[in-house]
């Protein structure tokens, strides 16, 4: 019985795992990207006075690190916080969207 | 020959397309002759375009393509304000006519570009540039390179980032090298040749500057430190001195979604206004001492402090999550007196030559709001995609703009 269960319950586990992310909420999420986060690192990502954000600049980062640098700001630096805006899965999914080089400007 | 007929064989000989051609040379001649006085282009970030604008009817007259990345643009334009000159953020130079309403040349300077200036006797456009990092001087009519900068500083001479590069009177050019805190004036009277002055330690983090109008005192905004580093070209033997310290005092800094800009501090009444980086304030100073007189507390981060061209009204715009607002200071009583919901994401306020109007952007409701600056009312609403700068052809004959 109890194993059944569990079976019976993987897919759930899996979904809420990987719950997409709203299309709107992409779009969204897409747009701060660009255009707030693009204010510093370049509308095309491209950097400025904050630095470059291709997936080619972040191959091999940590994808912690960089949640962490979203979520947390890195302070002495002009990166500031923004997990007062954003919710923790959104954040990863930017950056995982960013480490797939999956987010450009038109 | 009856003349009727005389008239039936001479119709055909005067050939229609000719009687076309002359009309609209008439129609062009007498629609397209104009002034530029009244004309101003807002940029289009995502779709690198720029919209010509007029005040006089507030109407939009076109649009012009093919800018590059307009993420970060500025414009300066020439001193018979028929030529804008565009600084993209892709290192991107174009030079455009405001009535052919076409890029006349366009050339990539740098890899990352932050803005420009245009010299006293308009013959020299400067470039700020992230990377490589530097200035680089260019004839403005052919767009030609003249001279290059480069920003190094220290030891093994790294490249510095520029920013705040303004026009001074001279003939000369000032700018601040973000990475290593130094101002540099550079004397472009032979611009192929420009002789340098270097003022190091002028403080951490220099992320923007400005010329008071009169072309007298260039002042660096600092991020990494409360304060601000004031040169008087005037006097530039004297030195860099660092006014209002420590104006974050006893208060914790907020995180900074957004840069302050300071090209519209102007000088309003008897006092500069002055955003607080990291504080929800403009700062009142005292252009004669250099003190605070006061601080007026404001519904959010400043960006933009833009005095009204009359110095009776303050407008500012805010940082992310407050920018769907706009406040107004009246300078005679040193309070907020009005606010306004332009849209989301403003970023950009820009006056008339005489200040009845002010033109202002709002990026993510795809629009630019004009404003009667009396009534407060709404003049006219133009749709516009993605809009920020809004840059007016009157800035041409404004030192430091």
């Amino acid at each position: 019985m109890f194993p059944i269960l569990l079976i019976l319950l993987l897919p759930v586990a899996l979904q809420a795992a990987a719950a997409p992310m709203p299309e709107g909420r992409q779009a969204r999420l897409t747009e701060l990207l660009l255009e707030d986060c693009g204010a510093c690192h370049g509308r095309t990502l491209r950097g400025g006075l904050g630095p470059a954000l291709t997936a080619r600049a972040l191959e091999g980062r940590d994808p912690e690190t960089l949640f962490l640098t979203i979520r947390d700001g890195r302070p002495g630096t002009a990166m500031p916080p923004w997990g007062p805006y954003l919710k923790e899965e959104e954040i990863r999914w930017l950056v995982e969207q960013l480490q797939r080089g999956a987010i450009h400007a038109r | 020959m009856p003349a009727d007929r005389l008239l039936q064989r001479r119709v055909p000989r005067w050939p229609a397309a000719t009687l076309l051609c002359l009309w609209s040379l008439l129609c062009m001649a007498s629609g397209s002759l104009r002034g530029t006085g009244d004309l101003g282009v807002v940029i289009g970030r995502a779709d690198g375009s720029l919209t010509v604008i007029e005040t006089t009817h507030r109407t939009a007259l076109g649009r012009i393509d093919g800018l590059g990345d307009l993420s970060h643009a500025s414009v300066v334009f020439s001193r018979d304000e028929r030529y804008a000159y565009v600084f993209g953020r892709d290192g991107g130079l174009s030079k455009v006519d405001l009535l052919r309403r076409r890029v006349e040349k366009r050339i990539v300077q740098a890899g990352n570009s932050i803005g420009g200036a245009i010299s006293q006797d308009g013959r020299v456009i400067a470039v700020s540039n992230y990377e490589p990092g530097g200035v680089r001087l260019f004839d403005a009519a052919s767009l030609d390179p003249v001279a290059e900068i480069p920003a190094r500083s220290g030891e093994g001479g790294k490249r510095s980032r520029v920013v705040g590069l303004v026009d001074a009177p001279g003939d000369r050019f000032v700018f601040s090298l973000f990475d290593a805190g130094e101002i540099w004036l550079a004397e472009a009277g032979d611009p192929g040749q420009p002789v340098i002055t270097r003022f190091p330690g002028i403080g951490r983090q220099p992320y923007d500057g400005l010329i008071t109008p009169d072309g007298r005192y260039y002042i660096a905004g600092l991020f990494g430190e409360d304060g601000l580093a004031l040169l008087d070209l005037w006097h530039p033997e004297a030195g860099v001195r660092r006014i209002l310290d420590h104006y974050g005092r006893g208060e914790q800094a907020l995180p900074v979604y957004k840069m302050p800009h300071l090209e519209g501090w102007a000088r309003a009444g008897d006092y500069l206004f002055i955003p607080a980086v990291g504080h929800h304030s403009v700062l009142v100073v005292d252009p004669h001492e250099w003190k605070e007189v006061t601080r007026i507390a404001l519904h959010g981060q400043p960006v933009f402090a833009m005095a009204r061209p009359d110095g009776r009204q303050v407008w500012v715009n805010f940082a992310f999550p407050d920018n769907d607002t706009v406040q107004v200071i009246d300078v005679d009583r040193l309070e907020v007196v009005r606010e306004l919901k332009p849209g989301r994401a403003v970023l950009h306020m820009e006056f008339t030559p005489r200040g009845e109007q002010v033109w202002v952007s709002a990026r993510d409701d795809d629009r630019v709001v004009v404003y009667d600056t009396a009534t407060f009312g709404e003049l006219a609403r133009l749709p516009v995609p993605k809009p920020s700068g809004i840059f007016l052809t009157a800035r041409a004959h404004r030192i430091g703009l």
